[in-house]
């Protein structure tokens, strides 16, 4: 807990609405946001007076982003006792994330869960009887938080941290074996390689920040590519789905001829849902340039619903044509086989393919368990996914600072900095990797020293 | 026959000398008892004192007002500054010691200390009344009184050594184990364990082949640990180098059955940072030698140390094991190596003033702590006889933080983390290693300890005026430019770039290829401008570590501060950590136990998570 730092998050529910308040509060918060927010009509941020309002555009080296509106509270005369402001911003997802990240490059960090109120309570602006909820609050919060890193880190995207993590204190260590143990009889390693170990350490980092995709998923939605057999309900699903006819719904196979996007957003995250028009050999032209358009459309899906129904898995098309989009799809692709018209079952048969969710889009049962996956692919990516994409602004906010740290190293290298330093911008980048998997100790490296070479006289 | 005293210290090795002799210099009565009074500022393992870490803490000692850098420096045979090819954080000062010499010189510094009174006899036995101490029992039955006490019992506490299948209890070689303690203060309630720590053969140095061995001379210009006007060594003793080979190695397997730490008869931890030469074989059996270095004990006399190769295998594998070092063929041994196993207290039983909890005016210093190595023992000592001193006299502890001193992280992680092995200090083990440099401990130190009434004014105004040259020297080099036609040729000899017009000379103390010292050399206006102010080059150093590393250090100063700022929180010793069900589990029962003094300490313990510490300083009221 520092109070030295300022902090920025949502002050509103996350997820589209008409406005959304961003607050910032801190020490430097008017520096942060003078940075980035310039007021119409010549008025100054800085010299603004407190319960003011200033109308301007936020803007990103030059690039307006938004028309916001900043409430100004001076300290001690605001919620947190320190100088805060908060934006009101348009409400979409996109702008508020594009606006977060904005504050976070320009010196505010993203706020713990519950930061705000304990800030107000430090400085005295809650009751001492108020301190047991404040307490739970922040304890609730950092198990809701943990409770989400940890499942992200479940993927693959913290076995990649912790794989750069052991190569950071490998080379750590190697620093400190010389700083420690200089006078010993062991050799030291070689700065060139050093220089190449850190360099790809950076390049993964760089790789995992710029995977942070939010910027792009949120401005255009996760895209989702509904496949199959023509006649297998996908418009159905769609519509379904989007409660309202957009797609063309008809008993003659092969009525979608074109793909048909719709947006949906589910719990904050915008979803962009591609129809495609059947998959099966035809001499139709048109319908050919659709089933082509089909398959382009599932290799940039992020997310594949392969939709079927009980006759075709009867007839044992099922598993060829699953397989035959599981090929089609990128490696990270979520591929979700989904089994339709369950309203004309009456069980539900035995060795459908893994994972199969079972839905009726014409009773508008199972749906549930459809969006579910989908949120949860929103938040941690494929479950056994192999390319690891960052969606936490936290992590991303840690990569960026890990980042900075890997060049101040390199630059390190390059004036053939002594050891000390090098150690010390390693430390910081280490400490910055520390904030997603946990604590970086003395004791590691050592530990990692004492395993690996023959110290002492 | 005995006064009460306000301090008695039991043991006189490294922290008992420094814990009496620091009590004493505050103006308590002190008494010392060892077990005997011949042994007192002995050398229990190698002749040397300082090195990587260790070195600064000798600084540091010095610079708070101890006396382990001045007997150091009086009882050098060499020196030498390690690291010196790396940052100045790094750079480290050893000295190879004459171990009698050391020892004199240390009972020669305690006998000069008016109201310091020695016993001879052995401590068996704590007089406490009610949760405090007020005494001691030695041996002959005779109470003795105090209102504190200092235990500094080393490897003496239920000692064991073992050499091969032998065993035989003792706290040295040749000298007698003590017991009582350890079982009294278990049976009040503290947790004990044993460590295992060992030491090599010594040598008769005339039975040695030293053409045979590589030669490792002392510094060409030697430096020192005290600030104050100790001489300068103007001849020094060389070390020598060998190696063990694959022979020495298969002699060596060949008692391993009968090794004490393989059979399991050794149940204490040892250091894996100093391990004993069957280990080295066994956990690194890849490694074709070891290299041994030959240490002289000192001026007058052939025995010699041989680093590296501590042992507690059989004596007459030792014996013949050596024989086969290339320059040891017709090695005669005075003594064998050996293992020591010995009770320790684990320190999270302690205050940050090494007092203990349970106890109230009886503190702990040295192995009996669970650490390894002189510097770490009278570190502490020292730490232990200043708070001794200030308790019974009412005033406020002293208490040194992670980034005023390596004694600071030294304590700190002990009492916050405890320690599994003997704990040795790292410079990695310190967070703020640039900030506590062996240059400036002096700057970092010595106020603190004169505020306190142990170091002397004219320690402290020395200091201050070193400093304002220091200032003065920076202050020039900032504002006044250079020459080029004086500078250039410099320049050009250093194959740094030359410049065209008048450049501030910080500019050039910058590159990473000019030496200031050398620059003054070569440019005798700036050497006439620093000579006429008294600027010494050892100023000089100074000046040119704070302007060079100003970046760094100004970032390490920053962070200090901030987190400096959880140390002030100050949490009581009695919160009811329990009551507080927004802990973690894990957090309430590592607070609980451990009792830290402040935010900062309780944020250093493991288990303890940012959001605990947030808690925590919500119902601090904060």
């Amino acid at each position: 807990m520092n109070q030295n730092t300022t902090i920025a998050a949502l002050a509103t529910n996350p997820g589209m609405a008409a406005i959304a308040v961003i607050r910032i509060s801190g020490p430097t918060a008017f520096e942060v946001l003078g940075k980035v927010f310039q007021p119409y009509g010549g008025k100054k941020l800085e010299t603004a007076e407190g319960y003011t309002i200033l109308f301007g555009k936020m803007l990103d080296n030059g690039r307006k982003i938004d028309e916001v509106l900043v409430s100004i509270f001076r300290g001690p005369h605001s919620y947190t006792g320190e100088d805060t402001l908060e934006i009101s911003c348009h409400g979409s997802v996109y702008v508020q994330q594009e606006l977060l990240q904005l504050l976070y490059r320009n010196g505010s960090e993203p706020a713990k869960a519950g930061e705000f109120t304990l800030r107000a309570f430090m400085n005295g602006k809650l009751d001492l009887s108020q301190a047991e909820a404040v307490a739970d609050l922040i304890s609730a919060g950092n198990q809701t938080a943990h409770a989400l890193a940890m499942q992200q880190l479940r993927g693959g995207f913290g076995d990649e941290i912790r794989k750069l993590r052991t190569e950071l204190l490998n080379f750590l260590a190697l620093i400190e074996l010389e700083l420690d143990f200089s006078t010993e009889d062991v050799e030291f390693a070689d700065r060139g390689l050093l220089e190449i170990l850190v360099k790809h350490i950076r390049g993964v980092v760089n790789r995992l920040k710029d995977s942070y995709a939010m910027g792009n998923v949120l401005k255009n939605g996760i895209p989702v590519t509904i496949a199959g057999k023509p006649n297998a309900g996908k418009s159905t699903l769609l519509n379904a789905l989007l409660n309202e006819e957009r797609a063309i719904v008809s008993d003659i196979a092969g009525t979608t001829r074109d793909t048909i996007e719709d947006v949906l957003v589910l719990d904050g995250m915008a979803f962009r849902f591609i129809d495609t028009a059947g998959l099966r050999k035809t001499d139709d032209i048109v319908e050919n340039i659709g089933i082509e358009r089909s398959f382009k459309s599932i290799r940039e899906a992020s997310i594949v619903l392969y939709l079927f129904d009980y006759e075709s898995f009867e007839k044992g098309e099922v598993n060829h044509q699953f397989k035959q989009i599981q090929d089609e799809a990128n490696a990270h692709t979520l591929v979700i086989p989904v089994m339709n018209k369950a309203d004309k079952l009456d069980s539900i048969p035995e060795n459908l393919p893994k994972n199969t969710l079972v839905l009726s889009a014409l009773n508008k049962t199972g749906l549930n368990d459809l969006t579910n996956h989908l949120v949860q692919y929103a938040h941690y990516g494929k479950p056994d996914g192999k390319e690891v994409v960052v969606t936490n602004a936290r992590h991303y906010h840690a990569l960026n600072q890990s980042s900075l740290c890997l060049d101040q190293v390199l630059r390190g290298l390059e004036l053939r900095l002594p050891g000390d330093l090098l150690s010390a911008d390693i430390r910081d980048a280490l400490d910055a990797l520390s904030e997603i998997t946990g604590e970086v100790t003395n004791e590691e490296v050592l530990g990692t020293i004492f395993g690996k070479f023959c110290i002492g006289k | 026959m005995f006064k009460e005293y306000d301090v008695i210290v039991v043991g006189a090795g490294h922290a008992g000398c420094e814990a009496a002799a620091a009590a004493a210099n505050m103006g308590s009565s002190v008494l010392l008892v060892t077990m005997n009074m011949m042994t007192i500022g002995q050398m229990s393992c190698n002749p040397a004192m300082g090195g990587i870490a260790k070195g600064q803490i000798v600084r540091e000692i010095d610079a708070l007002g101890g006396y382990s850098g001045i007997i150091s420096d009086k009882s050098a045979i060499q020196f030498k500054m390690l690291n010196l090819s790396k940052g100045p954080a790094m750079w480290s000062p050893r000295a190879q010691n004459d171990r009698n010499r050391f020892a004199e010189e240390w009972r020669m510094t305690l006998e000069g200390i008016s109201n310091l009174d020695f016993f001879q006899d052995m401590v068996s036995g704590l007089i406490i009344q009610g949760n405090k101490i007020t005494g001691v029992k030695v041996g002959l039955g005779i109470e003795i009184r105090a209102k504190a006490v200092v235990l500094t019992n080393g490897t003496f506490l239920n000692g064991l050594i073992h050499i091969g299948e032998k065993n035989f209890g003792g706290g040295r070689a040749a000298e007698r184990a003590a017991t009582g303690i350890t079982e009294q203060l278990v049976d009040l309630g503290f947790q004990s364990g044993r460590m295992k720590t060992g030491t090599p053969p010594r040598l008769d140095g005339r039975s040695l082949d030293y053409s045979k061995m590589e030669i490792q001379p002392g510094d060409v210009i030697p430096g020192k640990f005290s600030y104050t006007d100790t001489p300068l060594l103007s001849k020094q003793l060389p070390c020598w180098m060998t190696y063990t080979s694959g022979e020495v190695h298969d002699t060596l397997r060949k008692g391993f059955d009968k090794s004490p730490m393989f059979s399991g008869r050794i149940q204490g931890l040892g250091p894996r940072y100093c391990p004993s030469i069957e280990d080295k074989i066994d956990r690194f059996a890849d490694k074709e030698r070891h290299q041994l270095f030959v240490e002289p004990e000192g001026w007058n006399t052939v025995e010699v140390y041989v680093n590296g190769f501590s042992t507690s295998l059989p004596e007459e594998i030792q014996f013949e094991a050596l024989k086969k070092v290339a320059g040891f063929e017709n090695v005669k041994m005075f003594r064998p190596g050996y293992a020591i196993e010995y009770d320790y207290f684990p320190p999270e039983q302690l205050q940050l003033t090494l007092e203990t909890k349970l106890v109230q005016n009886l503190y702990f210093a040295g192995q009996i702590n669970g650490t390894t190595g002189y510097e770490e023992a009278a570190g502490q000592g020292l730490m232990a006889g200043i708070n001794a001193h200030l308790k019974i006299r009412g005033e406020a502890p002293f208490i040194l933080s992670r980034s005023e001193a390596y004694i600071g992280v030294l304590i700190d992680d002990l009492v916050t983390k405890g320690t599994e092995e003997p704990y040795r200090m790292f410079t990695s083990r310190a967070e703020y290693r640039i900030l506590l440099r062996q240059d400036n401990a002096d700057f970092r130190l010595t106020e603190r300890s004169f505020n306190i009434g142990l170091a002397k004014k004219d320690r402290l105004d020395a200091v201050k005026e070193k400093y304002m040259r220091v200032d003065e020297a920076v202050k020039h080099l900032k504002n006044a430019s250079a020459d080029p036609n004086e500078l250039n040729p410099y320049l050009e000899a250093q194959q740094s770039p030359g410049v065209t017009q008048r450049v501030k000379y910080s500019g050039i103390v910058a590159r990473p290829q000019v030496s200031l010292i050398a620059m003054k050399n070569a440019l005798p206006s700036l050497k006439d401008h620093f000579e006429e102010r008294n600027i010494d080059d050892n100023d000089l150093t100074l000046a040119e570590i704070q302007m060079k590393y100003e970046g760094y250090i100004k970032k390490e100063q920053e962070v200090a501060d901030k987190l400096g700022r959880l140390e002030h929180i100050e949490l009581h010793a009695n919160f009811d950590y329990s009551a507080l069900k927004s802990l973690s589990t894990e957090a309430r029962q590592k607070l609980s136990a451990i009792k830290p003094r402040n935010i900062g300490q309780a944020s250093r313990i493991s288990g303890v998570s940012p959001s605990d510490i947030s808690v925590l300083m919500v119902y601090l009221g904060r």
